[in-house]
């Protein structure tokens, strides 16, 4: 068995409860877990488990061209090698617009007199934190308007990784991202086991397919989580079925229940708000996740 | 031709909903002769499960990646140094091309002084075309499973777009959810972007993160509140204190979420989900620029 078992929470279509369900799996984690919040473009795990912030630090990643007026000798060789838009010329100067340019520096190694400068670029900022609920949460916050958010994933789960090393915690806890693209993908690699968060409407099954063709493709082992169940109980059916041909494990089936949005309304995760079904259902989630994670090993 | 953005920090919050509804709802009016709805959100593209049309036209779309040519190469190892994304690796006395983590930016093969990285058509994804009635049309573009960036495919769905508009079209952009790369790609340069959120603190949290993205990009938006009710003053007093134009709110109903889960439109079946996005509509042709 591997000495740390990293679990990730993942949905495909946005809002279907992911955040909410992961807060919840790390109360019932507790101090045994490091939890990553990879949802790095819209995290909200911290509004919920509401951190002491005990490092920060900012992450610099690809690089962004600057253009020195001085020098520049207007040959338009920049401009006209940039496949993204990214030069242009305002009153006569060359000028990069920050948001095209994609850090590639060729107009860096295109530039006859050396005018232009390729800085790192500052794409955002990581924390790592102690949460209200004892877990060590690692977290992270995109520059506005920056890219490379898979990378900032990857710095994440790194550094999840070696808080859980140091300080011997077995469980690393991930909240992801929703989609299939690059932070999702950044996200996955590497994993344990993958939970799919999923609604019963026509998006929750077209998106869970995708998201589970991707995770089959990375070779994860993955399960289902089927949240507002009763919503649509033929729907359900169909995720079900789905799930079967898909080889994903259900976890569990929850129902619709106002607690979801009140508990976050009050800033608390929803076992601590509810105690009665849904709590239940939750806690015997998490002990099926746990025995599936470490079964797949 | 105009194009619009609808697009959301949180995801979940009601955009392809607002998308489809408000389109289906201005092909019924006068104010444009053609509304096209293109989605952008091609990790997970839902638009169309809520609309039957007839395709009239599909294409594969690419971009371009270099290709390594054994013959050419002299193993300067000039386009590894060059490349900033380490898409280009020497292993031995081959080079190793990763397409996932190229960026298209064409350095490696326009300064390899052998021209021995040409650029070749690296398959992204493929776009779709629908005729959903005589005024309606809709466009859907679909990444496939395993390629990372969305980037390339979102720019190439909106040249799509905008060449078949019209001069008096309409063009909607379902956008995907977050504030990275591709709600960039997909928002920039429209004339207006929806900021779609729900009346929940994460829906606020975001909502936040997306006004700060637009406003660093200079970009015009107002709110849609969708699932509207007894908790939007949070939502409410955010846009009053930042001078933020509510355009319209949704009310929250459980059987609109039935009609979502069955793939239906809301504005069919349900008055109150009918006035509210006429009342969007209005708010948005109102100004001068619609």
């Amino acid at each position: 068995m591997k000495e740390v078992t990293e679990i990730v929470v993942i949905s495909g279509k946005g809002g279907t409860g992911k955040t909410s369900l992961t807060s919840s799996f790390a109360v019932l984690g507790g101090s045994s877990m490091v939890v990553a919040d990879c949802d790095v473009d819209a995290a909200d795990m911290h509004l919920l488990l509401n951190p002491t912030i005990l490092h920060e630090e900012d992450f610099y990643s690809g690089k962004t061209a600057v253009i020195e007026t001085e020098g520049c000798v207007h040959c338009f060789k920049c401009k006209n090698v940039c496949r993204f838009d990214a030069i242009h010329v305002i009153n006569g100067d060359f000028v990069v617009d920050e948001l095209n340019c994609e850090g590639c520096s060729y107009c860096y190694h295109i530039c006859p007199t050396h005018t232009i400068k390729i800085p790192d670029a500052l794409s955002g900022k990581f924390f790592i934190s102690k949460s209200r609920l004892d877990n060590t949460l690692v977290h992270a916050r995109l520059k506005i308007a920056a890219d490379n958010s898979g990378k900032l994933v990857t710095k994440v789960r790194d550094e999840a990784k070696r808080v859980a090393a140091e300080t011997g915690k077995k469980v690393i806890l991930v909240d992801g991202p929703p989609g299939i693209g690059c932070p999702v993908v950044a996200s996955l690699t590497g994993t344990d086991f993958a939970v799919i968060v999923t609604e019963p409407t026509v998006s929750g099954l077209h998106d869970l397919q995708r998201v589970a063709e991707l995770v089959a493709k990375m070779k994860i082992p993955a399960g289902v989580i089927i949240n507002k169940s009763d919503l649509n109980l033929e729907m359900s059916g169909k995720i079900k079925n789905a799930a079967k041909e898909l080889n994903l494990a259900l976890i569990a089936e929850l129902p619709y229940d106002e607690v979801f949005t009140k508990a976050i309304t009050q800033g608390k995760t929803i076992v601590e708000y509810d105690h009665g079904n849904i709590e239940k259902k939750i806690k015997n989630s998490w002990k099926k996740i746990m025995e599936l994670s470490i079964k797949e090993q | 031709m105009i194009e619009i953005a609808i697009a959301s920090g949180k995801g979940g919050t009601g955009k392809t909903t607002l998308s489809v509804n408000l389109a289906s709802l201005l092909a019924s009016q006068e104010a444009f002769d053609k509304i096209i709805i293109c989605d952008l959100d091609v990790e997970e593209p839902n638009s169309g499960l809520f609309l039957n049309g007839d395709l009239i036209h599909k294409e594969v779309k690419y971009r371009m990646v270099p290709q390594w040519d054994e013959e050419r190469c002299t193993l300067c190892k000039r386009c590894a140094n060059i490349c900033e994304f380490n898409a280009i690796a020497f292993l031995g006395i081959s080079v190793l091309v990763f397409p996932e983590l190229c960026h298209s930016c064409y350095a490696c093969s326009e300064l390899c002084p052998e021209d021995a990285l040409p650029m070749v058509e690296h398959r992204m994804g493929e776009l779709k075309h629908y005729k959903v009635s005589d005024k309606l049309e809709f466009i859907e573009s679909r990444l496939d499973i395993g390629v990372e960036q969305a980037v390339p495919l979102i720019a190439s769905s909106r040249e799509y777009a905008r060449n078949i508009a019209t001069e008096n079209t309409l063009l909607i952009y379902d956008a995907p959810p977050g504030t990275s790369c591709p709600v960039i790609e997909a928002v920039k340069n429209t004339k207006k972007t929806i900021l779609i959120t729900e009346p929940t603190p994460f829906g606020l949290h975001d909502l936040t993160l997306a006004v700060e993205t637009m406003q660093e990009m200079k970009q015009p938006f107002g709110v849609v509140l969708n699932r509207s009710g007894e908790n939007d003053n949070k939502v409410d007093e955010y846009c009053n204190t930042n001078n933020i134009e509510m355009i319209g709110k949704i009310p929250f109903m459980r059987d609109a979420a039935v009609a979502y889960s069955n793939g239906k439109l809301m504005i069919d079946s349900i008055p109150e989900i009918k006035n509210a996005i006429t009342t969007i509509a209005n708010n948005l042709l109102k100004e001068a620029a619609l």
